[in-house]
């Protein structure tokens, strides 16, 4: 039985009768709806805000801040008085504590909104307004499997990271489709590096990716998880049961390599030489304009959070916090359906400030690191990452090897164990 | 479960549906809040302001179909070994090192392939074709100072 089926009976009785796919499929669709509309979409704008506050402290300059809750009530005469209020002396600690430009991810929608859809006369019309379709479902599907938090996955596949590496990599007709629907040279060059590099960069995520699933024994991402409790020989190891620390630190290489790796599949800088804007224009997306190029800016977003999702997932304990025991353990039985929702809260907690971590990571780096040339970027792949991933999962067979040999009876027994 | 592919396509049914919505109200909504006025040149292709210079059938580096292939070898034995990976610890009490010598021995033939691309010179961006030239050729075409560096 599924746990979302079991929790849909408790909450609501009447559900009993309706047929289970009735249930799940609407389940399914609430769940996906909500991440979509509280994950994906504000996290898009909220993520472009920090970006830009970011990078204005990097280059020493300020970065949005005009536009912003103060501003949308200095617009109206009713709502000014409001804002005035907020200067005197009681309220002045709140209203000068609200940043300003936190809305400039909504005027930038609402202008990109009413710009011209320009579609270039000798484009492929078929490919050209496909495009945004193919990169979003493949960059949104990937969110079906995550385990934002315990007993909580949208769906539950037993093979999710494998389904994940593949449903991901979707995305790449997606952009060859806009690079080469756009009857541009700059996108075709765009296009094809894209292409080449995000295929490539998928060989060593996947080889570090495998190395986990060797050690976990399992593909779903919510037993993976499962199998990071424990480690060090400690039944609740908290943070140490993590694959990055498990092992001495043997896992923090295929860790940085999926890291590495994941950069350079959402062309974020250093690997960013897909859009380098000093050498093509944009990329695969020079020919989009207004509110259809939002949703390539919405995917690149959504797969950095993915990205960084992933790695917490698989090397950073997912929703599990980094003390032992979690605070809502035992709430979980005596408190119902209160104690669910707290348990709940503490997992998403975790999962959510883990995976935003890496995001912030990614936009700190963009502002400190030149960008990689082609050549270079090929060669730190092919020559590096994938050579020192493939020894590294051999190491790891090998010390994994060894650990259950150790803790195996005699070969004999386990033979007499087989023919009993 | 029976239904799990089921939210998948649930899933991706409403990406697709998100970018429906948006298109729709692009095209239906912001009619009224938008200028459309296209000309000939609004239409032509972005070159950074000159005119469009031929088509776009243009062709493009042979590396780009090099990585591809190469790429699918290595996907494939990606895929090959993330079953293996899967039942790696549960079925290592029965056949002990025989499972990791299978892994070992097709690791081992992919990396050979991986070196021989490597010697080749196929993992370079710019591949150098100077050693196939005739020694003669070589001196005839020795770069100069200024190219070298």
């Amino acid at each position: 039985m599924h746990p979302l089926l079991n929790f849909a009976h408790d909450v609501l009785p009447f559900t009993k009768n309706w047929p289970d796919w009735i249930l799940y499929g609407s389940l399914v669709f609430i769940v996906a709806f909500g991440i979509l509309n509280t994950l994906v979409a504000p996290l898009t704008g909220i993520s472009t805000y920090i970006e830009r506050r970011l990078a204005g402290r990097a280059q020493y300059r300020w970065g949005p801040n005009r536009v912003g809750f103060r501003s949308m009530l200095d617009a109206l005469p009713i709502t000014r008085g409001i804002a005035k209020l907020g200067d005197m002396q009681p309220f002045k600690f709140i209203g000068s504590k609200i940043p300003g430009g936190l809305l400039q991810f909504a005027a930038d929608g609402l202008k990109l909104f009413t710009k011209e859809d320009i579609i270039p006369a000798q484009a492929d019309q078929l490919l050209f307004r496909g495009a945004p379709y193919v990169i979003l479902a493949g960059s949104f599907a990937a969110f079906a499997v995550l385990p934002v938090s315990f007993h909580f996955r949208a769906v539950n596949l037993n093979i999710g990271i494998f389904y994940i590496l593949g449903i991901s990599s979707i995305v790449v007709p997606g952009i060859l489709m806009a690079g080469w629907g756009s009857a541009n040279k700059w996108a075709l060059l765009g296009g094809m590096r894209a292409a080449a590099q995000i295929i490539s960069y998928e060989i060593p995520v996947a080889i570090a990716l495998m190395t986990a699933v060797m050690l976990a024994g399992t593909m779903n991402m919510a037993d993976i998880v499962e199998t990071q409790r424990s480690g060090y020989g400690m039944e609740k190891a908290g943070m140490l049961g993590w694959y990055a620390f498990r092992y001495g630190g043997l896992m923090l290489v295929p860790f940085v390599i999926y890291f590495i790796g994941g950069c350079a599949e959402v062309n974020r800088t250093p690997f960013d030489l897909v859009e380098g804007e000093s050498e093509l224009v944009a990329g695969y997306h020079t020919e989009y304009s207004g509110f259809r190029w939002s949703f390539f800016f919405m995917a690149e977003y959504s797969n950095m959070f993915a990205v960084g999702a992933i790695a917490t997932t698989m090397f950073l304990g997912g929703p599990l916090p980094p003390y032992p025991v979690q605070f809502t353990e035992s709430l979980f039985g005596p408190m119902g359906n209160l104690g669910m929702v707290l348990r709940f809260g503490e997992g998403f907690f975790w999962f959510f400030a883990k995976s935003y971590f890496f995001v912030l990571l990614m936009i700190h780096m963009r502002w400190t690191l030149p960008r990689y040339r082609i050549d270079q970027m090929m060669h730190l792949c092919w020559k590096v990452l994938i050579p020192i991933g493939l020894v590294w999962f051999v190491l790891m067979c090998g010390v994994k090897m060894v650990r259950m040999e150790m803790a195996l009876p005699p070969e004999k027994d386990a033979v007499a164990e087989v023919h009993k | 479960m029976r239904y799990d592919y089921v939210g998948v396509l649930i899933y991706m049914v409403l990406a697709v549906g998100f970018v429906l919505i948006g298109m729709t109200a692009q095209k239906y909504v912001s009619k009224f809040l938008r200028t459309n006025k296209p000309n000939a040149e609004k239409l032509s292709p972005y070159e950074c302001g000159e005119e469009p210079v031929g088509g776009t059938s243009i062709r493009f580096n042979i590396r780009f179909y090099v990585m591809a292939l190469v790429f699918i070898v290595f996907d494939v034995e990606v895929v090959l070994l993330f079953p293996w990976a899967r039942v790696f610890t549960e079925l290592y009490p029965f056949y002990r090192m025989a499972l990791f010598w299978d892994m070992l021995i097709f690791v081992g033939i992919l990396s050979l392939g991986l070196a021989y691309i490597w010697g080749k010179g196929d993992l370079e961006w710019v591949k150098s074709f100077r050693k196939h030239l005739s020694p003669a050729e070589q001196v005839a075409r020795k770069p100069s100072k200024k190219e070298a560096a």
